[in-house]
């Protein structure tokens, strides 16, 4: 995805925010820059013209899991439905120089991990894959690293909470319960100070 | 030691756990909840089997994919056409029934955009973290609180938990000192700024605004700067607390009364960054350097003032600056170098959280009395950001002023800002907005928006183009 700030509703466009579900949303993924008429829910995208100049749709990028991109990537709103749409077409893993910070914390929500890595090598990974038929990268969040086939790496950092997350699949709600006492020792602390917040 | 930012206080005072590895977990005061991004979280919970922490933390109303004419709302949800849609917000409907938690709803003249309805109840208070399932949510850091738009798993956990995960951000100052020149308001000003730092400017930081232009600003002008936080690339933004702050709240529903309204003050009056305390970054801004803002391109950051132009391609610092204003001019059919007061203008819309409330109301009324809309612009559109505004604007005779000059007066939510319901924009139109985003396809498949103040979408809609409001009109 080869240009600077990529926004969510570039994303997924609003119409497909309608969904009450947080599936489904794979074939409307850049669904504006992707086809080249007008998507709707419950269009069937099979169906539809696609934009042959947009990288996803050429048959040398069928089934990737990596996505390269350029700065900024994923800014503008909250909407979990960029991620959930991205995983849903098959991307486990974001390489850019830099995301938006709520998008950027979406995606470990969902099995989705994003890598920053320095805008040079980000430069130089966009020239070879363009240069470099059935080019392939590999991340390795354990090792923390970029691999590409022919054995060169760069390593990325990532917190490490999210990382034991995303490695064991852990459900944060379940953890954060695990914490219910502290959560109401300071409801109670507060509720002395500030009466006035817990008065609804 | 340095002293603490204000973001630093707000931080200290909810922190319910410090982890080993930097992560915290963060308590939540007030949570908003809308019909987009919520029902998954609801379903979550249920399939968990589990509660809401705490109700009456929670505040809920429909804004974004309602319909905003008169006759579709007369009959509320069940009047509303289309299936998808009023299926979404029945299910708000359905799960704050479910849970107890309180939903302004349709017909409800409470109802309206989460951050104009909380400030405007005094569900949202200077100290107070606040999420909400939009990212507009930076919209409350105006009186002084921590607030940050949130995704629906975070909605899911706050629900759960009334916590949040959290990284703590760097501290930001952008620092407005100054008179701002007459025509000159909020809106320009936060455009200026994200026109100065970039959309990415924020990222990672907290964003306090302070100096003597935004201390001079009424709390609804600071709720359209720190709107736009996210814009400049930050999750919050936020301005310490004065007595314009505290006069705002006084006698709102759900703000403290009595005896807690007196602690409540006290401890507000603590809500400003100490004076030693140091920031990670600090941009100093020179209010008589801006002038009424117009958006030319595809980002928040592709603004200038209206006397100016779009830019050159050989002006551009790098192959892919040029490539990234090649790809806006296109989508915008603008030519490098044209004038910002040459573009032609289709629609007009004034409303969204960041221009809906009614100083913005008034502001535009003002330009517009006694005028017409040009006869080239097809449609011009006033959406007040809640039933209170509207019923406010409609006391002051707002609405007849709007409706006599040609504009259309609608029902209250989120609208042509991000066109979710049937307002919005067709193939090819430009569009005057007063809202905070004009990404591709933002308003509508192929539609152009360019983002203005209230007073500046006023003028244009009387002109057809955009003209500078500081020499328009006397």
């Amino acid at each position: 995805m080869d240009r600077a700030n990529v926004d969510t509703d570039m994303i997924i466009p609003k119409q497909f925010l309608k969904s009450i579900k947080r599936t489904g949303f794979g074939p409307n993924l850049f669904d504006e820059v992707r086809y080249l008429d007008e998507g709707q829910p419950g269009k069937d995208s099979s169906q539809r013209p696609l934009n042959p100049d947009f990288p996803l749709n050429q048959a040398r990028y069928k089934g990737a899991s990596v996505l390269l991109a350029r700065e900024n990537f994923g800014c503008g709103s909250s909407r979990e439905h960029a991620p959930w749409a991205l995983e849903d077409f098959g991307f486990r893993v974001l390489i850019a120089p830099s995301f938006a910070d709520i998008f950027y914390n979406n995606c470990f929500k969902n099995g989705i991990l994003p890598v920053v890595l320095p805008a040079e090598v980000v430069d130089q990974l966009f020239m070879e894959l363009d240069a470099t038929p059935g080019f392939e990268l590999t991340a390795d969040l354990q090792k923390q690293e970029v691999r590409t086939s022919d054995g060169r790496q760069w390593s990325f950092d990532v917190d490490s909470f999210r990382r034991h997350c995303l490695l064991n699949g852990l459900d944060d709600i379940g953890t954060t319960l695990q914490q219910a006492d502290s959560i109401k020792a300071y409801e109670e602390k507060r509720k002395a100070e500030a009466p006035w917040l817990f008065t609804g | 030691m340095a002293g603490k930012t204000l973001y630093d206080k707000l931080w200290d005072a909810h922190l319910v756990d410090l982890r080993d590895d930097g992560s915290a977990l963060l308590y939540i005061d007030r949570h908003l909840i809308h019909e987009v991004t919520s029902p998954q979280a609801f379903e979550g919970l249920r399939l968990a089997g589990r509660k809401p922490w705490r109700i009456g933390a929670n505040l809920a109303t429909a804004d974004h994919n309602v319909p905003t004419t008169s006759a579709e709302r007369l009959s509320g949800i069940d009047g509303i056409t289309d299936e998808v849609s009023r299926l979404q917000v029945k299910t708000l409907d359905d799960n704050c029934a479910d849970t107890g938690i309180v939903e302004f709803g349709l017909g409800d003249e409470r109802q309206g955009i989460v951050h104009v309805m909380g400030p405007e109840q005094g569900a949202t208070l200077p100290g107070m973290t606040i999420v909400c399932g939009d990212s507009h949510t930076s919209t409350h850091g105006a009186f002084g609180a921590l607030a940050m738009g949130i995704g629906t798993s975070e909605v899911e956990h706050v629900l759960a938990t009334q916590c949040l995960l959290q990284q703590k951000m760097k501290n930001m100052l952008v620092q407005v000192d100054g008179e701002l020149p007459p025509g000159v308001t909020a809106k320009d000003v936060v455009l200026h700024i994200i026109g100065v730092i970039g959309t990415a400017g924020g990222t990672g930081h907290a964003i306090e605004f302070g100096g003597s232009t935004i201390r001079s600003l009424s709390i609804e002008g600071r709720m359209t700067v720190c709107n736009m936080a996210i814009e400049a690339g930050a999750r919050a933004g936020m301005v310490a607390v004065d007595d314009t702050t505290i006069d705002y709240f006084r006698g709102r529903p759900f703000a403290p009364k009595g005896e807690h309204w007196d602690l409540a003050v006290k401890a507000w009056r603590d809500l400003v960054s100490d004076p030693d305390a140091e920031f990670d970054r600090v941009v100093t801004i020179d209010a008589a350097d801006i002038e009424p803002q117009v958006t030319w391109g595809t980002s928040p950051e592709m603004v200038a003032g209206v006397r100016g132009r779009v830019p050159m391609l050989a002006d551009m610092p790098s192959e892919s600056a040029r490539q990234s204003l090649q790809r806006a001019l296109k989508y915008m059919g603008l030519k490098e170098g044209q004038a910002l007061t040459d573009i032609q203008l289709d629609r007009i819309f004034i409303g969204s959280c960041t221009n809906s409330r009614i100083e913005d109301l008034r502001a535009a009324a003002t330009v517009v009395k006694g005028r017409k809309v040009a006869s080239s612009v097809k449609e011009a559109l006033v959406v007040p950001g809640s039933g209170l505004v509207k019923k406010q604007a409609e006391q002051e005779g707002l609405d007849t002023v709007f409706t006599e000059a040609g504009f259309q007066w609608r029902e209250p939510g989120c609208s042509m800002c991000l066109a979710m319901n049937a307002d919005k924009l067709g193939q090819g139109e430009h569009c005057a907005s007063t809202s905070n985003r004009n990404f591709e396809g933002r308003q509508g498949f192929g539609g152009r928006t360019h983002l203005v103040s209230p007073a500046m979408a006023a003028a244009a809609a009387i002109e057809g183009h955009f003209v500078d409001i500081r020499a328009w009109g006397n």
